[in-house]
């Protein structure tokens, strides 16, 4: 038994050595680091964004934990008597005069509050941009599409953490938001009361509702997501990293550098990196300044109210929706708070079950590991920019006030244009994209048939100018035509061999129909075949 | 497919390109003294945060160009940690581009899917212990097994019923009543029709509420009352006239849509606006929503001057204030 703690001389090994032994009799650690020590991790910048995600979650856990320390989760009133001179002798929940105490009495409590506010600003931003990343580049095909799920689940629960989180300290404007929820409750068909009565327990706002969120914003969400990221981050490792099309990079490897020492070190310090831009941001830029809102009374608001940034969209919704409501038969059917509050989770959900829809239609069951140049796969990329545009419209919409007020506009006309450009942009924004990306495809091809544009005009001897092209390398052909081009899904003839009619699903007619959508004739550019390149380069035909 | 006659074919991984450190060894020195320099910042930062931490009061307030008047304790710290933080990062990023091995490597990727033999062996294996364990032959046990399992998290659920009372027609009454005086909302003084001048706008409570009673943030939220003085013969709305008196009127200040509380109002024109969602209420023709996502139109309530000459109220609000619901009707 020996053998394992001392080398072959009888010598006693190092003591780094016997702590892992240790380790690797009761965990295993041997065989998980075989496997993992000297992983390899492709380099692009873009996989730094879920980093960042990665990174400011992690901070926002340090912090959050901190500011469990002062906070008092409680709606019971008090009178403050603190050293913040403008709200002396105003009355408030424990709640806000505890976040005042953290804000100007605790030291360095002010910059963990805003570290931890900023953080998740940042969090929800690292999300998108990096679920971005994945979607136009392919990332989420077989064999991760679960894992897509799971980041798409973060992002949703993320909104909701942020949500419950920036409405603990019951100021005037996140009290507001939370006459919002209110609202949006009662707005729910059949039950829509109840639900009110039961989570506020009794009629807005009550006194449970803060030390209801609490445990709900500390515990329950971060619990659900912290195993998610961990699930999420199993995954990573086990699929191994995708990688951007080039030489030497196939399906069947992953073209790299090593955990230890080089990942270490990088992905170790940008966690520093992140965490210091945090600190210094927290330290310049003041956010949620509560103090200056003031405490919650249902009967007073501040002008230019705006969620955080990632509720703009589900306020947009809310904001350019007409006021639908329908009476009949002694009940009220609130469709205008109603069909947003649906629409909202339906439009995220559409993004978040895209890979499945995607693998339906092309009826790609393989494993993918080389990404996607966007233009390569024109029709998810229009779509990812119409879904964006949506996004963002609402986005416009969930601030039409400041956007009236910044640009001089009138807030009807922005109303519009937004409740216009809901619908018209996305459509604008596909056809757009998918002319972008084809042009980009034909340009592709150019390039690979007539080499890269030099700018050097030449004069031929019989007075001609010709601008020299230069081939590209081996290196730039392969990438430029490494990616595949598969047919349409066909639904086949009406008949079979032996002209009996075959049944033909709607669902097939709609899958072929779709598919040609993806890979039709008018959706792609046929790359170059050898073929064209030998006969352009063989001299026939120059420049 | 890889043979000459492919010119698309893949080259393969590009061979290694010497970094200046690879080749340099005082150029890996001048990398070293770099990234040492950035932990030693680090340290020195660290020093500096604990120093600020008590040096500095925790409401000194000094002026920091561009920033303006700030807290010297927020800053210093926010500003030493930050730098701590983000100069060991620097010297490790730094150590990993300049002396860590960049050499690409592959490894090799092996399919997600089992083999078929290992497929084969597990639904072997599932079908025998599905058969030890009878769960298809027994059917009133998996039966049961299924019933006992879809009735125990009622218990879960039924405990939830304490969460908050019924609704019943909580929603539809407020503090208002007859005879209720009109307190000025921020000088709790009972308002006379005098008070309530022309082009503004007047909030009120009713007679008997405190800030500190413990219902106050829930009845406030229902019977905040704003007040305009009209010319009776602006006011478009038969109802609206009659309700009002010497042309004040007086209107639910939570508006319909989800019951933010109004606070803008356009002298010229008589409208009001919700700050939140930008609903736009006319009040000179009976609270009817003239833009944005409100359902309908404001609850007016009925007022009058009792015998003192005090505005007072003729009764509760005649419909549910703020934001609908399924049983508003």
């Amino acid at each position: 038994m020996s053998t394992a703690t001392e080398t072959q001389r009888g010598r006693k090994a190092p003591a780094g050595e016997r702590v892992a032994d240790w380790a690797d009799g009761r965990l295993g650690v041997y065989s998980l680091a075989k496997a993992n020590m000297r992983k390899i991790f492709p380099d692009h910048w873009s996989f730094m964004l879920g980093e960042v995600a990665l990174y400011s979650f992690i901070i926002i856990i340090l912090t959050g934990v901190y500011l469990t320390l002062f906070f008092h989760p409680s709606m019971e009133e008090v009178v403050y008597h603190g050293p913040y001179v403008p709200m002396q002798g105003v009355r408030m929940s424990e709640a806000f005069a505890s976040t005042l105490d953290i804000s100007f009495e605790v030291r360095g409590g002010l910059l963990i509050r805003q570290i931890h506010h900023w953080a998740a600003l940042i969090f929800l931003a690292a999300m998108l941009v990096h679920m971005m990343r994945v979607f136009f580049t392919g990332a989420f095909r077989k064999p991760r599409e679960i894992n897509w799920l799971f980041g798409f689940l973060l992002f949703f629960l993320g909104m909701l953490t942020g949500f419950t989180g920036y409405s603990l300290p019951d100021d005037l404007l996140s009290g507001t938001g939370l006459r919002f929820i209110e609202g949006v409750f009662l707005s729910i068909p059949v039950v829509g009361t109840y639900i009110s009565m039961f989570v506020f327990g009794g009629e807005f706002p009550g006194m449970d509702l803060i030390p209801r969120l609490y445990p709900v914003h500390v515990l329950l969400l971060p619990g659900i997501m912290l195993g998610l990221l961990v699930a999420h981050l199993i995954l990573v490792f086990y699929h191994k990293h995708t990688q951007y099309p080039g030489p030497g990079k196939t399906e069947k490897n992953v073209v790299g550098m090593p955990l230890l020492p080089v990942y270490m070190a990088k992905a170790g310090g940008f966690f520093f990196l992140v965490f210091g831009v945090i600190a210094i941001l927290s330290a310049v830029a003041t956010i949620n300044p509560i103090w200056a809102i003031g405490p919650y009374r249902p009967d007073q608001v501040s002008t230019g109210a705006q969620p955080d940034w990632y509720m703009g969209f589900a306020e947009g919704l809310v904001r350019v929706m007409p006021g639908w409501e329908i009476n009949a038969w002694g009940h009220t059917l609130v469709l205008g708070v109603f069909i947003p509050i649906v629409l909202f989770p339906l439009v995220l959900f559409a993004i978040g079950v895209y890979p499945f829809i995607e693998s339906w239609i092309t009826g790609d069951k393989r494993e993918h590991h080389i990404l996607d140049r966007p233009r390569n796969a024109p029709t998810r990329t229009a779509f990812g920019v119409a879904w964006l545009t949506a996004y963002l419209v609402m986005l416009v919409g969930g601030g039409n006030d400041l956007w009236a007020t910044s640009f001089h506009l009138s807030i009807n006309s922005i109303t519009w244009f937004v409740r216009i450009g809901f619908f018209a942009g996305p459509v604008l924004a596909f056809i757009v994209t998918k002319r972008i990306c084809l042009g980009l495809q034909r340009r592709d091809k150019d390039k690979v048939l007539h080499g890269r544009e030099t700018g050097i005009i030449k004069r031929l001897p019989h007075g001609e100018f010709i601008e020299v092209h230069q081939p590209l390398s081996q290196e730039d052909l392969h990438k430029l035509t490494q990616h595949e081009q598969p047919e349409p899904y066909e639904v086949g003839p009406a008949e079979d061999e032996n002209g009996v009619r075959r049944k033909i699903k709607g669902s097939q007619k709609l899958r072929a129909k779709l598919s040609k959508g993806y890979y039709g004739e008018d959706n792609v550019i046929p790359k170059p075949t050898a073929e064209e390149y030998k006969e352009i380069t063989s001299g026939h035909g120059h420049h | 497919m890889e043979a000459a006659g492919n010119p698309f074919a893949d080259p393969g991984l590009p061979p290694h390109e010497h970094r200046q450190q690879d080749i340099d060894e005082r150029a890996a020195r001048r990398s070293e003294r770099t990234i040492a320099l950035l932990f030693t910042v680090s340290m020195l930062a660290t020093v500096a945060f604990i120093a600020s931490y008590v040096a500095f009061p925790v409401d000194r307030i000094i002026y920091v160009f561009p920033l303006g008047h700030i807290s010297a304790l927020n800053f210093s710290l926010g500003l030493t940690l930050g730098i701590a933080l983000f100069t060991i990062g620097a010297g490790a990023v730094h150590w990993a581009r300049t002396l860590m091995s960049d050499v690409e490597v592959a490894d090799e990727r092996h399919p997600i899917e089992a083999a078929p033999e290992v497929k084969a062996k597990v639904l072997e294996d599932f079908a025998a212990g599905a058969a030890e364990s009878g769960f298809g032959r027994r059917k009133l046990a998996r039966n049961t097994l299924f019933g006992a399992l879809t009735l125990v998290p009622l218990a879960g659920l039924v405990l939830l019923r304490d969460l908050g009372p019924l609704p019943q027609d909580k929603l539809r009454h407020t503090k208002w009543g007859k005879g209720k005086r009109l307190m000025n909302y921020n000088t709790m003084l009972a308002l006379r029709p005098e008070d309530i001048a022309v082009g503004s706008l007047t909030f009120a409570m009713p007679e008997g509420m405190k800030e500190s009673d413990h219902d106050f943030q829930t009845q406030i939220a229902k019977a905040a009352l704003m007040l305009v003085r009209l010319q009776p013969e602006n006011i478009k709305d038969k109802r609206e006239l009659d309700w009002s008196h010497d042309g004040i009127v007086a209107f639910s200040k939570i508006c319909t849509h989800v019951g933010c509380p109004i606070n803008l109002y356009e002298q010229q024109t008589h409208h009001v606006l919700c700050p939140c969602h930008q609903s736009t209420f006319d009040l000179s023709d009976g609270g009817r929503v003239i833009f944005g996502p409100a359902g309908h139109a404001l609850p007016q309530l009925r007022i009058g001057v009792n015998k003192d000459g005090y505005l007072e109220a003729k009764g509760d609000f005649a419909e549910p204030v703020g934001p609908a619901f399924w049983e508003r009707g």
